[in-house]
């Protein structure tokens, strides 16, 4: 389109040629959330030479790396640029054990997935540092969120647990980089979003596990209070914490949770109670979504049955509970894209974290979601422990609570937007990775080391060749 | 970028004196809308709305485009977009009534009306969806007019126009699945505006503001074709199916 081109000479066909077009894969993405698709030309290579190969060529929108697409907004969207799927080079290395270490070294590539790794570390008595609700996500997308799990308050996020990484930058070039190694630009790639260059792999230390169950011990709580007195009394005697917590109760009963905490179990203890190998792993997706799902399936009436029905199961308080990997860490890995189940509108996940102390504002916020019948499954509440160097990564010492919400609930724009308002008064944040909709002006308070962050960024890609929707949206 | 609940950042509005478009536009900064551009024929005749934006917090412009000039869209939203970054919705809302009167004195009035009305929307719809295409996200909004179902006897050119403005945004939008681009097509009733001064209101006339209301909500359920008053949806469900005798004893 030449400017003062005749009218004749109008846009009937794509300016581009024939032989780029058919080159280029255009496709609609979204996140877990199913909102706001984007369309981009995705390529999905098969090896690391390829995977080199893409960011060379990228149009001027650039380029991002994606994983498995489990964050739920715009993370790993690239509108009009191109983004690359790692998920097909996903090899990796467990490294000889050293004497004594209570780890062993792990390399691997960046499409790596935790569902992959788990499958080969736990036979062989390893466990990875961290693990989120799901394992299905990867390496890369781990490094890029700083991803957190049940046993933050002891062991930290993902990055804490990597001793190296290969990032390939905007200009091409590949820099091997860690805690000690060029850690500006690593603690920048820790949490930041993918948006310091494309992750390659990466070589984090992997636990050893006296077996493939854990030791757990639930206890029923009836009101807010107490679930925070418990976690905030007891987390410290276990590696691994998490309540779920009913936000449709109100009134006496509003923040009851269900919280259970625990630990890996010895061989010995294991051996009680099953003939079978101490370090059997088997996980699996007993079954789908199916395919389509009318909206509004999930109403105020199914939700608050759903969840009246799973706290009553819940006993009051049990002990040593023998529970396999994927019932204590993935349920709803067992239920294949049930992201579906919330209809075609789709839905969105807030999370926060508001620092210890500021309760108070945790009670408020939990009123307002109760108050206003927020149609929110089971969500999430957890005590996180100290952060780590990162400027973008989110856990930070407080309350964190995670919920679900269909993005048809009437005023629930205004009702978020309220509740960011909160969490930023209280000196907390909101979770990138998560992310859809907070607005671009508050990030800089949620995040105060932003200008940081935005500084490295502009020494490794002055151009901005990494980019992404989530950047375009909150102006990264 | 447009949000998970439908919120919006920036928007670019052809025939930006437009009343229905301004009442949309005054509901987007209300959210995360901070950057309006207005393309107008005259800029200065939008003056008073980009004070009023300014004053808002919104990075608001005025541009000159004349719907009539269609040489000059491809440059004029090719510079836009290139100064202005990514719009995350184009709303197409310039046109105007076919006047009876000049209509019966000379014929050759209709080639003005359809040149503004259908030609103009044509081309400029083209060469926003382009640039939306290239950007992949976006949406290009096209505001025809309920007149564009059915055809009555005091403003079938009007209707005319419309109705073809209305077919080629829906298959203009059909051909952008898959590239992350949204048509929708809004098709307002009778609205008091300045456009309608002096007219006989149709059945469910209404204001602009609850246009702009309804019109709002459609856009952020993702709806692609919106009527306002939405039940306007309903009520032509069944006229489309009236017998033209009795359609015209409706019409009037």
């Amino acid at each position: 389109m030449s400017p003062g081109s005749p009218s004749t000479a109008l846009p009937s066909t794509p300016p581009e040629p024939s032989a780029e077009l058919a080159r280029t894969r255009a496709t609609e993405l979204f996140g877990w959330g199913r909102t706001a698709p984007t369309g981009a030309d995705l390529r999905r290579p098969t090896s690391a030479i390829e995977l080199r190969r893409a960011l060379p060529d990228a149009n001027p929108r650039g380029l991002l790396a994606r994983g498995l697409g489990r964050s739920y907004g715009d993370a790993a969207q690239n509108s009009g640029g191109r983004v690359i799927e790692t998920i097909d080079v996903a090899s990796f290395t467990v490294h000889e054990a050293i004497e004594g270490a209570d780890h062993v070294l792990v390399t691997a590539d960046a499409g790596a997935s935790i569902d992959r790794l788990l499958h080969s570390l736990v036979p062989q008595g390893l466990f990875v540092p961290v693990t989120p609700g799901t394992r299905y996500v990867t390496v890369g997308g781990a490094i890029a969120a700083d991803i957190h799990g049940k046993n933050h308050h002891r062991k930290g996020s993902w990055c804490d647990h990597v001793e190296s990484l290969r990032l390939q930058l905007a200009d091409g070039s590949v820099v091997d980089i860690g805690p000690n190694s060029d850690p500006e630009l690593y603690w920048a790639t820790a949490g930041g979003m993918g948006l310091t260059g494309v992750i390659l792999d990466a070589t984090f230390r992997c636990p050893r596990i006296g077996s493939s169950r854990l030791l757990v011990d639930t206890d029923r709580a009836p009101d807010l209070d107490t679930v925070v007195e418990l976690m905030a009394t007891g987390d410290a005697d276990y590696d691994y914490s998490v309540a779920w917590i009913d936000l449709m109760a109100t009134g006496a009963s509003m923040g009851r949770s269900v919280l259970t905490r625990g630990r890996f179990a010895t061989a010995e203890e294991v051996g009680a109670s099953s003939s079978a190998d101490p370090f059997d792993y088997r996980a699996g997706v007993i079954a789908s979504a199916p395919p389509f799902v009318p909206g509004g399936l999930l109403n105020k009436l199914t939700v608050r049955a759903f969840n009246e029905l799973w706290f009553r199961k819940s006993p009051k308080l049990r002990r040593d509970e023998l529970q396999t990997i994927p019932t204590f860490f993935h349920p709803l890995d067992m239920v294949g894209g049930w992201n579906r189940i919330y209809g075609p509108g789709g839905f969105l996940q807030w999370q926060f974290v508001i620092p210890f102390g500021t309760e108070a504002t945790l009670r408020r916020i939990i009123e307002e979601l109760s108050a206003a019948g927020c149609t929110s499954f089971l969500a999430v509440l957890k005590a996180f422990g100290p952060s780590n160097e990162s400027p973008l990564s989110f856990p930070a010492p407080g309350w964190t609570l995670a919920l679900d919400i269909p993005t048809g609930v009437s005023g629930l724009a205004t009702l978020l937007d309220r509740l960011d308002d909160m969490v930023v008064e209280a000196g907390g944040r909101i979770y990138l990775a998560k992310d859809s909709r907070v607005r671009a002006e508050l990030v800089p308070q949620m995040y105060p080391r932003l200008d940081e962050w935005r500084a490295i960024r502009e020494r490794v890609d002055p151009q901005r060749r990494i980019n992404s929707d989530l950047a375009r949206r909150l102006s990264l | 970028m447009r949000d998970a609940l439908g919120a919006v950042q920036s928007v670019l509005v052809l025939g930006g004196n437009s009343d229905i478009a301004l009442a949309i536009v005054d509901r987007l900064v209300e959210g995360r809308t901070r950057k309006v551009v207005l393309a107008v024929r005259r800029p200065e005749s939008a003056q008073s709305t980009i004070d009023r934006l300014t004053a808002a917090g919104v990075a608001a412009e005025a541009i000159a485009f004349d719907a009539l000039r269609t040489e000059e869209h491809s440059r004029i939203l090719g510079d836009a977009f290139a100064k202005a970054g990514d719009f995350d919705l184009v709303i197409s809302a310039f046109g105007m009534l076919a006047d009876q009167d000049a209509l019966d004195a000379d014929p050759l009035y209709a080639v003005t009306v359809i040149n503004a009305n259908f030609t103009g929307a044509v081309t400029s719809g083209l060469i926003a969806a382009d640039l939306l295409r290239k950007q992949g996200h976006g949406t290009l909004m096209m505001i025809t007019s309920i007149a564009a179902v059915r055809g009555r006897a005091d403003n079938f050119l009007y209707g005319a126009t419309k109705a073809g403005q209305d077919l080629f945004s829906q298959g203009l939008g059909d051909s952008l699945v898959g590239s992350g681009v949204r048509v929708v097509v809004v098709r307002p009733g009778f609205v008091h505006t300045k456009m309608t001064e002096g007219l006989k209101p149709a059945p469910f006339a209404t204001t602009v503001d609850k246009i702009a209301d309804d019109v709002i909500a459609g856009f952020s359920k993702g709806r692609e074709t919106i009527f306002a008053p939405s039940i306007l949806r309903y009520v032509f469900a069944l006229l489309i199916h009236a017998p033209r005798i009795i359609w015209r004893r409706l019409g009037g």
